[in-house]
C-alpha cells in the first residue's frame, strides 16, 4: 500500500467506502442512526484501523503517513460517514502516544481505536474552571494505587463513561502546578458517584463526579507523578484542535436543512437576492468565515509540514470556530423568528426544532475546552509573546 | 492549492524584502508626498523593478513578461505594502496591463506590453464615475464616429492618470448607466486631442486623476474584447487587480500589527507596559486573527487564478471582503493603541493608517464584496 501514489490511495479509499457505507448512514454526525447497521459500518472501520488512521498498527491505527491519514479523514467526510471522535481517539489517544509508558499504550490504545472503551476527562472542578491548575481533588497512595477523594463538574459523558482521564492533586504542599498528577481509573466501581447535570438545551449529557475513596492503580499515572500539569496541557492542544481543524465540526455539519437554505426558504428571494439585504450580508460574512476557517487551519498545517510556522494558530482556530458556529445559530434564528422559539412539537417542525436545540447546544462551545477569553489569552501571552 | 510559499516564493520574498528595506524605507514615500513629487512616486525605482522582472510576473514571455503566478506576484505586493511603496503596480500592472492582457487584442498586446515590463510605459485604467465602486454604473458615452468612437464624459479616481501614456477607458456604447451589457474598453493615448487630465492628490499620498473626455476619437483598432461586451473583460480585470490589491494590503497589515505590538510591549504607563491590560491584549488577539485570515483568503484567491480554478470571481470577493474588513480593524487599533502620538503626522503608523483606508475603499469594500459573493452563490 505504501508504494501506491497518493491518488491510488484516494481511489482504493473511495471505492472501499463506496462499497461498504450503507446508504442510510451517508448523512453525517447524527444521534439517530440505525444502531446495528452502525455497529457494523465502524467495526468494519475499526478493522482497517481507519478510526485512527494515523496510530501504528500495534496500537490499532493503520501506521498511515500523515497525507494518507489525511486522505483517510477527506474521503469518510466526503461521504459523511459516521466515524468515532470520542475523548479516547482525539484526546487520550494522542497523549498516550506521546507521554504513556508502552504497557499503557499496548493496554489502552487498542480499545480506544476498536470503539470498545467510552473515556470521560475529569479536569474542571466547582472551584477550578478556567484556574484549572488550583483544583483540590486528592489522590493518596496507599500501596500500589491511589485513594481518590474529591469532586469534578461538567463532566462530560460521565453516566456513559467506562474509564476516566482525571487530574488531581498529590502534593498539596508543591506550588498550584507542580503538585497535580494525570492518572486513568475505572468509573464503574465503588467509590465513584455520577449525577447528572440538565442543561439549557434540555440534555443531560455532562454530570458532576464524586470520589469517596475511589481507587486508580499507580502504574496508570501517565507522566511523571507532580507532573500532571505538562501532560494536562498537551491534551489540551488536542481538545482544541479536534473541532476548530474540521471545517465541519460538530453540530453545523449534523443539520438536516444547511443555513443557506433555511434562510433562503424563510427570508424569501426577490430578484435572485434574499429579500432582506442585512440577513444577506450576515450569511454572506458567515460563509465566508467558514471557509477562511477552514482554510486558515489547512495553511497552519501545511506550513508546519513545510517547516514555515511562524505562530501557532491552535488557539485562534478555537476562538474563530467557537464564535463561527454560535453565529451560525444565531442566522438560523434570526431567520425563523417565532418559529425558532418553540421547545416541542406540535406547532414546530424537525427543522425548527433541531435549530432552536442547536442555538443553545452551541452556547457551550465558547466555554469548553477553555473559554473564548481565555483563547484570547494565550493568544496574547503564548502566542504574540506580550508580557503580563 | 498552494497555501504556503515555494521554494521559489520564499527566495523572492527575501530579495524584494531586502530590495524594499534597502530603497524604499517608508520615508521615502513621505519624502515623495511632501515635496509634492510631480509624478509621486520614482520611475527609477519601477524601471530596476522592471530589470528584475517583478512588473512582468504575470504577463507572457511573448510580450517580454515572466510568465509566473500570482503566488509570485503577490509575494512582490505584500513587500510594497509593507514598506508602503507608491510604485504604480495597481494602476499599470493590475488594471491597465490586465486590461490590455485580457482584451485578447493581439496588435495592442504587442504594442504595449513589452515597455510597461520594463518599466517604460504607465498605463491606467479609467471606469469610475462615482464616489462608491460600482463598476457598471457608466454614463461616459462612445458614438460611432466612421471608423471609430468618439468619447464624451467625465472619469474620477484614474490611478496615476497624470503620468499614464495610455488610458483602458471604459464607456458606454449601448444600453444605460448600470447595465453591465453595452460597455466598451478602449485605449486611449495620453496626448489624443479631447482629453484632459487633472491631477489629484490622496490622501494616501498617491494619485489619481479627473479625466475629462470632450469628443476623443480613437479608433476601432484600440478596442479591447468585443463592442458592447467589454464588462467580460472588465469583470475579470477587477477580480484580478482585487486580488493583487488584496495580496498589497496583507503585507501592510503585516507591518502595522507587528509595530503595533512592538508598541504595546514597550509603552509603560501606570508603571507597566501597556501590554499588560487584558482589554488591548484580547483586541491585539483579534488584530492577529484578522491578519492570520486575511493572509489564508488571499493566498487562496492567488492559487484560484494560478490554478485555472472557476471560482476567481468568489475568491476575490471573499478576499477583498475579508481585507476591507480587517483594513478597519487593524487600522483603527494600530492608532487606538498608539495614542496621540498615532496621531501625529510624524509617527509612520498613521501613514499606515490611511493607506488602508484607501485600499479599503478601492475596487469595493465589505459590503459590496458580500452582496457580490452572495449573489454569486445563488442568494
Ligand atoms: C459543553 C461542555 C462540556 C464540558 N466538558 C467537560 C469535560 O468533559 N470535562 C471537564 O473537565 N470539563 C468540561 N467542561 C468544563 C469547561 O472546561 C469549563 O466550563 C471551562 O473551563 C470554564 O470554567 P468555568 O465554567 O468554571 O467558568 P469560569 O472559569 O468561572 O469563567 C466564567 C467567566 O469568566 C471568564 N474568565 C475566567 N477567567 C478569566 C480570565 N483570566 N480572563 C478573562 N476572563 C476570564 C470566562 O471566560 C467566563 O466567561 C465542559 C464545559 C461545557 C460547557
Amino acid at each position: 500500500m505504501s508504494s501506491a501514489s497518493l491518488e491510488e490511495f484516494r481511489e482504493e479509499v473511495h471505492v472501499w467506502i463506496e462499497q461498504t457505507l450503507p446508504a442510510e448512514l451517508r448523512v453525517g454526525l447524527r444521534k439517530d442512526l440505525p444502531k446495528e447497521s452502525r455497529r457494523r459500518w465502524i467495526s468494519a472501520l475499526a478493522e482497517r484501523g481507519w478510526i485512527v488512521p494515523d496510530w501504528p498498527v500495534e496500537y490499532g491505527g493503520a501506521g498511515l503517513d500523515r497525507k494518507r491519514a489525511a486522505i483517510v479523514k477527506s474521503e469518510l467526510a466526503a461521504f459523511r460517514a459516521p466515524t468515532i471522535r470520542g475523548f479516547g481517539v482525539s484526546m487520550l489517544g494522542p497523549t498516550l502516544l506521546e507521554f504513556g509508558t508502552d504497557e499503557q499504550k499496548r493496554e489502552f490504545l487498542p480499545p480506544i481505536a476498536r470503539d470498545e472503551v467510552q473515556w470521560c476527562q475529569g479536569y474542571s472542578e466547582p472551584g477550578a474552571g478556567s484556574d484549572l491548575a488550583s483544583l483540590q481533588t486528592r489522590a493518596v497512595r496507599e500501596g500500589d494505587e491511589y485513594v481518590i477523594t474529591g469532586q469534578k463538574i461538567w463532566t462530560s459523558y460521565a453516566h456513559v463513561a467506562d474509564w476516566i482521564f482525571c487530574l488531581v492533586r498529590t502534593d498539596p504542599d508543591a506550588p498550584k502546578h507542580d503538585g497535580i498528577t494525570f492518572i486513568l481509573f475505572p468509573m464503574k466501581q465503588p467509590g465513584v458517584t455520577v449525577s447528572p447535570l440538565k442543561l439549557i438545551d434540555g440534555g443531560a449529557d455532562f454530570s458532576q463526579v464524586f470520589f469517596d475513596g475511589a481507587r486508580a492503580q499507580a502504574k496508570h499515572v501517565v507522566g511523571p507523578v507532580g507532573g500532571g500539569w505538562t501532560v494536562a496541557k498537551r491534551l489540551l492542544q488536542h481538545e482544541r484542535t479536534t473541532d476548530g481543524s474540521s471545517e465541519e465540526g460538530g453540530i453545523t455539519g449534523a443539520m438536516k436543512e444547511s443555513l443557506v437554505d433555511l434562510v433562503k426558504r424563510e427570508v424569501g428571494m426577490e430578484d435572485g437576492a434574499l429579500a432582506d439585504p442585512t440577513i444577506r450580508q450576515r450569511l454572506a460574512a458567515q460563509e465566508m468565515e467558514k471557509r477562511a476557517l477552514g482554510l486558515t487551519m489547512a495553511r497552519a498545517m501545511a506550513e508546519a509540514r513545510a517547516g514555515q510556522a511562524t505562530r501557532d494558530i491552535g488557539s485562534l482556530g478555537k476562538y474563530r470556530w467557537a464564535s463561527m458556529v454560535k453565529n451560525e445559530q444565531d442566522i438560523a434564528m434570526l431567520a425563523l423568528g417565532t418559529q425558532g422559539l418553540g421547545w416541542s412539537a406540535p406547532g414546530f417542525d424537525e427543522r425548527e426544532l433541531e435549530r432552536t436545540k442547536a442555538w443553545l447546544t452551541t452556547r457551550a462551545d465558547s466555554i469548553w475546552g477553555g473559554t473564548n477569553e481565555v483563547q484570547l489569552n494565550v493568544i496574547a501571552k503564548r502566542v504574540l509573546q506580550i508580557p503580563e | 492549492m498552494a497555501l504556503t510559499l515555494t521554494e521559489d516564493q520564499l527566495i523572492l520574498r527575501d530579495m524584494a524584502r531586502s530590495f524594499f528595506d534597502e530603497k524604499s524605507p517608508v520615508e521615502r514615500m513621505r519624502t515623495l508626498r511632501d515635496s509634492r513629487d510631480t509624478t509621486g512616486f520614482s520611475h527609477e525605482l519601477w524601471k530596476e523593478m522592471g530589470k528584475l522582472g517583478w512588473i512582468g510576473i504575470p504577463f507572457p514571455e511573448a510580450v517580454g513578461g515572466a510568465e509566473l503566478g500570482y503566488g509570485e506576484l503577490g509575494v512582490v505586493l505584500s513587500e510594497c505594502g509593507r514598506v508602503l511603496a507608491p510604485e504604480p503596480f495597481v494602476s499599470t500592472v493590475l488594471l491597465g496591463g490586465n486590461a490590455v492582457l485580457l482584451g485578447g487584442n493581439e496588435p495592442l498586446q504587442k504594442e504595449l506590453l513589452p515597455d510597461v515590463c520594463r518599466g517604460e510605459r504607465l498605463l491606467s485604467l479609467a471606469f469610475h464615475e462615482h464616489g462608491r465602486f460600482a463598476p457598471h454604473a457608466v454614463e461616459t458615452g462612445a458614438t460611432r464616429d466612421g471608423d471609430g468612437f468618439r468619447i464624451r464624459g467625465e472619469k474620477r479616481f484614474v490611478l496615476d492618470g497624470h503620468v499614464a501614456d495610455q488610458i483602458v477607458t471604459v464607456a458606454r456604447t449601448a444600453g444605460g448607466s448600470g447595465d453591465r451589457a453595452g460597455l466598451t474598453l478602449f485605449v486611449v493615448d495620453a496626448d489624443a486631442a479631447g482629453l484632459s487630465v487633472q491631477r489629484t492628490e490622496l490622501v494616501d499620498g498617491r494619485n489619481a486623476a479627473r479625466v475629462t473626455f470632450d469628443d476623443v476619437t480613437v479608433d476601432a483598432t484600440r478596442v479591447l474584447g468585443e463592442i458592447d461586451r467589454g464588462a467580460d473583460v472588465l469583470d475579470a480585470v477587477f477580480d484580478r487587480a482585487t486580488i493583487g490589491l488584496c495580496a498589497e494590503m496583507v503585507g501592510t497589515f503585516e507591518e502595522a500589527f507587528e509595530r503595533t505590538l512592538a508598541y504595546l510591549k514597550t509603552r509603560e504607563q501606570f508603571g507597566v507596559k501597556i501590554g499588560t491590560f487584558q482589554a488591548l491584549r484580547h483586541r491585539a488577539a483579534h488584530m492577529f486573527g484578522g491578519l492570520e485570515f486575511a493572509r489564508s483568503v488571499v493566498r487562496d484567491a492567488q492559487s484560484a487564478i494560478d490554478d485555472g480554478r472557476g471560482d476567481v470571481a468568489e475568491c476575490a470577493s471573499a478576499a477583498k471582503a475579508r481585507c476591507s474588513e480587517v483594513a478597519n480593524q487593524i487600522g483603527a487599533e494600530a492608532i487606538q493603541m498608539h495614542g496621540g502620538i498615532g496621531m501625529t503626522d510624524e509617527e509612520e503608523i498613521g501613514l499606515f493608517f490611511k493607506r488602508l483606508k484607501a485600499a479599503e475603499l478601492t475596487l469595493g469594500d465589505a459590503i459590496y464584496h458580500r452582496n457580490r459573493f452572495a449573489g454569486l452563490r445563488g442568494y
